[in-house]
């Protein structure tokens, strides 16, 4: 045919570099100044999660009545706590505790809420009132209320609290996957699909929740910052991880006694808390930019 | 004469839209008893102005909103009322052209699954196999693999439409509805887009239900003409009959306010007054008695009958057709 | 005839991403006193950012005149105005009609204010006078309840009206020039009709000349004494409507007449032209029409052809025509 020559060439006579959503992504991610740091901070933090207990000076466990509540300094970077253990090899290895429970727990809560928000936003009807005047119940506890009553449920330990910190981000999850499924539904390939004839798992899988797959990144960043918190405020409350467990938040309860004299016991795995928790939330902040270009004020 | 393959009978559809917060739910009468057929191989336009129903009425055939009433017959099957499930068939013999080239292809799916996105769902193909028939069928609509393996927006409005085309082709339908597929495109390549269109049906036995309000388009694509005007349709007939000794004063004004792209051409111009009247509230009697030029007084009160004109196959209702 | 805007090397760029995009290359045509001049092209050639050159209207955008002149009635050379000089210009002599009238309505205004804004501020009435002033221009473009729809808010319009608003806005303050730019596109075949029947009548009897800018060649026929072509941001032709109907000279002018279908042609097949529309940050090199041209030459890959002038005020910018000056070909 010789329309087809004509279209052929006039596409091919820049033979420009092949598009491809991830090096997109990458070029714009490199714009992110704030972002990039905060996500080499992050970078930085998984790596120590993983080799974390082979670097560290100490052993996290093992007291030394010796070094009891040491300040900063040459032997103990970050001091010592009430046993005289190091510090500093305790927080590399609650950076494993803390990144597992909040990564588990919002994954967890993530895939729940997609489901459900996909489900309600795409069937619509009663299904769609269920869903959220149930997340509705729970939007009006805080959460951490709820969290804590939860792991009063099902009792202390670190499973417990990955389970409460999932159920209670679920509700969130699913508010914010139902509107870009409600939106997404009336997009014109949506229609296009359902012409042909494809299934509703085939339009919510394969159409919709790409769509949502941005704001939904997003949002799994934020949140993990939110879950390192509650999970280090559940420790903090005896309700998580077991005191002499190298926890963040069980660290921060153990020097709450130290307040007045040995403010390093608090402020340690306090800066780790609040240095991780920013970091995230400015990764998702970067993220919403590139990801999520409607929310973007041009 | 050949085989009926669509027959469409008293089609109904009513939205109820969204009123003040103390006022009763209002109804929009959309498509208001639409009756036509189209012949195999052939190609049936709906034309008329923006909001008169055109797309609601290919929806509705399409079985993508529930018709409120009225029969579908296509291919000697009445679909009206299947359920979802029980139009598997339908949904391979029937295939649709939107009017957007851009927002009608997903922009997260290569070009090769978007064209093979039917066969996906209706067989049982191996993905080499439909990445095959992707090839040839691109090919058929003048594009060529080296599109297969990128993202549509890639591309210019005509090709991404091509595209549109090729994923409606793969399943070999037997009708393919069409809304308004040139209207978002330039001049120069809404021609090169009739031409192919034109080609294909004449290549695998297509029939057209093709949507527009471009006059001049639908002259040149169709075979039969139904004109409508506020979710009915006033007239309807072959083309021929439609453009040379049109009967409706509706058709006559729509034909006469085309711009003709001739100076030395200058027609008489009939010129309608007013607005469109609301679908909410339609005009009671004839629904274009508000504007007619020509309404008499049993136009207001009484809603003109479905008349056959002189030709065979063009109907008029208007008081004035004797 | 007097020439009242004469647009001579017209260039205006784009700045994106820090990359330039230069959008007009030189457009070059002219506008007489009390003419109806057309400007066409396909989606992208430049035909909205001419007008908003003219009117120096790039606020909120990156785009700027880099060279050329706009000499408006006689040796007025707009591309010198301060933002002040052009403000007094805009609407008062120079006045602008927008293709979506919704969008360039304010929305929380009444129309009553929108209308009376430029009257308070080039004609210098007091508020009574304006008010009538206001109400016969309402009455002037059809609009029946002149008074009452002074205090309506647009949305509660139809497009026509919108359409019948903008253009009694436009024509408020009796501008010398009227750009109209696409002011029917939006609206439908039977409206559509209605206002270019206005647009007529109103600058027979205003005596305005209108650049009318449009991408429908059925508008053009009926609307304009002459036109301009333009292709990737290049005037490539321009001559009488007669005689661009009847004899169109440039590949690309004959390309687009023959690709509309016409009524009462019975043809199988249109005439089409091979290839897209070009983006402007990727232009080809030489004669940017030569990848879709059927007469191409190896000099069009080469080389831009130059704006030729021809018989009957005609011109064209194509390597074909570059012996018919010296009578060789026809
Ligand atoms: N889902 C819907 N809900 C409510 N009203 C609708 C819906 N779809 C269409 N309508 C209304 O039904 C009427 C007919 O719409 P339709 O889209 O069929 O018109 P059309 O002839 O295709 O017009 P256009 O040329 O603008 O596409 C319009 O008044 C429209 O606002
Ligand atoms: N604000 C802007 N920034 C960058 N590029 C722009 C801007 N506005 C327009 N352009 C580019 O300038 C070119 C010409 O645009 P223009 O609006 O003049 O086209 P047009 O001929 O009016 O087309 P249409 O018929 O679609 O209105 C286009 O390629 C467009 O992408
Ligand atoms: S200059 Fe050459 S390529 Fe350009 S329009 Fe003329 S003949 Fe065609
Ligand atoms: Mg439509
Ligand atoms: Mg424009």
């Amino acid at each position: 045919m010789e329309l087809s020559k004509a279209v052929n060439s006039s596409t091919t006579i820049k033979k420009e570099k092949k598009y491809s959503p991830l090096r997109e992504l990458l070029k714009n991610w490199k714009k992110q100044k704030n972002a990039l740091w905060a996500s080499l901070f992050i970078l930085l933090l998984i790596t120590v999660a993983i080799i974390g207990p082979f670097i560290a000076p100490y052993d996290p466990y093992k007291p030394d009545y010796n070094a009891m509540l040491q300040g900063p300094g040459i032997d103990h970077i970050a001091g010592t706590d009430e046993y005289g253990r190091d510090i500093f090899s305790r927080l590399l290895f609650g950076a494993r505790i803390s990144l597992t429970v909040s990564f588990l727990s919002v994954f967890l809560g993530a895939i729940g809420g997609t489901i459900l928000g996909l489900l309600s936003g795409y069937f619509g009807g009663w299904l769609d009132r269920l869903i959220m005047r149930s997340s509705d119940v729970m939007f009006a506890f805080p959460d951490i209320l709820l969290a804590i009553a939860i792991v009063a449920i099902l009792g202390p330990g670190l499973t417990n609290v990955v389970i409460a910190v999932s159920i209670f981000s679920i509700p969130s999850f699913a508010r914010l996957v139902r509107s870009s499924t409600l939106e997404a539904k009336e997009t014109v390939f949506v229609e296009a699909a359902k012409s042909m004839g494809a299934s509703h798992f085939r339009i919510m899988f394969q159409h919709i929740l790409p769509e949502t797959l941005g704001s939904l990144i997003v949002f799994i960043s934020m949140r993990i910052g939110t879950a390192i918190l509650a999970a280090s405020s559940l420790s903090f409350l005896g309700l998580g991880a077991s005191p002499e467990t190298p926890d963040w938040g069980a660290m921060l309860s153990l020097g709450r006694d130290y307040l007045g004299t040995s403010t390093h016991v608090v402020m340690m795995p306090g800066i780790a808390i609040f240095l991780t928790v920013l970091a995230f939330n400015i990764v998702g902040d970067g993220l919403r930019d590139v990801l999520d270009p409607k929310t973007k004020n041009e | 004469m050949s085989k009926t393959l669509l027959k469409v009978t008293g089609l109904k559809k009513s939205f109820s839209i969204p009123a003040g917060m103390f006022e009763k739910k209002k109804l929009l009468k959309a498509v208001h008893d639409v009756s036509f057929m189209i012949p195999e191989g052939k190609t049936f336009s709906l034309v008329g102005e923006s909001g008169c129903g055109k797309s609601t009425t290919g929806r509705l055939i399409s079985r993508l909103i529930e018709p409120g009433d009225g029969e579908i017959w296509l291919d000697g099957e009445e679909i009206s009322q299947k359920k979802e499930a029980q139009l598997k068939g339908m949904r391979k013999k029937v295939q649709m052209i939107f009017q957007d080239p851009y927002a009608s292809l997903n922009p997260r799916m290569k070009v090769r699954d978007i064209v093979a996105e039917p066969l996906t769902i209706h067989t049982n193909l191996s993905r080499a196999e439909r990445y095959k028939q992707v090839s040839e069928i691109l090919e058929v609509v003048g594009l060529s693999d080296y599109h297969a393996n990128r993202y549509a927006h890639e591309f210019s409005g005509g090709q991404r439409q091509r595209i549109g085309i090729a994923r409606a082709l793969i399943m070999k339908p037997k009708l393919i509805i069409a809304d308004e597929p040139v209207s978002a495109l330039d001049v120069s390549i809404q021609a090169q887009i009739l031409n192919l269109l034109k080609e294909l049906q004449a290549e695998f036995d297509l029939t057209y239900l093709f949507i527009s309000h471009d006059l001049s388009v639908v002259e040149h694509i169709s075979d039969h003409i139904g004109v409508m005007y506020l979710g009915t349709i006033v007239e309807s007939g072959p083309k021929e009959v439609i453009f040379s000794n049109p009967q409706h004063p509706y058709t006559k004004a729509l034909l006469s306010s085309i711009p003709i792209p001739d100076p030395k051409l200058r027609r008489e111009r009939i010129i309608l007054q007013g607005d469109l009247p609301s679908p909410v509230n339609p005009p009671a009697g004839c629904r274009f008695h508000t504007r007619c030029p020509v309404a008499m007084d049993i136009c207001k009160g009484t809603e003109p009958p479905v008349k056959p004109g002189e030709t065979a196959g063009h109907f008029v209702s208007c008081h004035l057709v004797e | 005839m007097e020439k009242l805007l004469q647009v001579e090397k017209l260039e205006t760029q784009f700045t994106k991403d820090k990359q330039k995009i230069k959008i007009l290359h030189g457009v070059n045509f002219h506008i007489h006193q009390g003419e109806v001049l057309g400007l066409v092209g396909e989606s992208g050639s430049g035909k909205s950012i001419t007008s908003l050159s003219i009117m120096k209207l790039f606020k909120g955008t990156s785009g700027e005149i880099n060279s050329g002149r706009i000499l408006f009635n006689g040796d007025e050379d707009l591309i010198n105005k301060s933002e002040t000089e052009m403000r007094k210009i805009r609407g008062k002599q120079i006045a602008m009609i927008f293709q979506e009238p919704m969008t360039s309505l304010n929305p929380v205004m009444k129309i009553g204010e929108q209308l009376l804004e430029p009257i308070r501020l080039h004609l210098g009435l007091e508020e009574k006078k304006a008010k009538e002033h206001a109400v016969s221009i309402l009455k002037k473009v059809g609009i029946p309840r002149a008074e009452e729809i002074m205090n309506e808010f647009p949305h509660q319009l139809s497009g026509g009206m919108r359409q019948r608003i903008m253009i009694a806005m436009a024509i408020s303050c009796n501008p010398q020039l009227l750009i109209a730019d696409e002011p029917s596109t939006a609206l439908d075949v039977t409206i559509q009709a209605q206002i270019l029947d206005l647009m007529k009548q109103l600058q027979q009897k205003e005596k305005m000349s209108v650049l009318l800018i449009t991408h429908d060649l059925g508008v053009v026929a009926e609307m304009c004494e002459r036109v301009v072509v333009m292709y990737a941001g290049r005037v490539v032709e321009e001559a009488d409507v007669f005689d661009l109907f009847e004899s169109p000279k440039h590949p690309y002018t004959k390309g687009l007449i023959a690709s509309v279908p016409k009524l009462g042609q019975k043809k199988e097949k249109l005439d089409s032209i091979k290839g897209n529309v070009p983006n402007p940050s990727e232009l080809p090199k030489g004669c940017k029409f030569a990848p879709r041209c059927n007469d191409v030459m190896p000099i069009c890959y080469e080389q831009e052809p130059p704006e030729l002038n021809l018989e009957n005020a005609r011109s064209c910018s194509c390597w074909l025509y570059k012996e018919e000056r010296g009578g060789i070909r026809v």
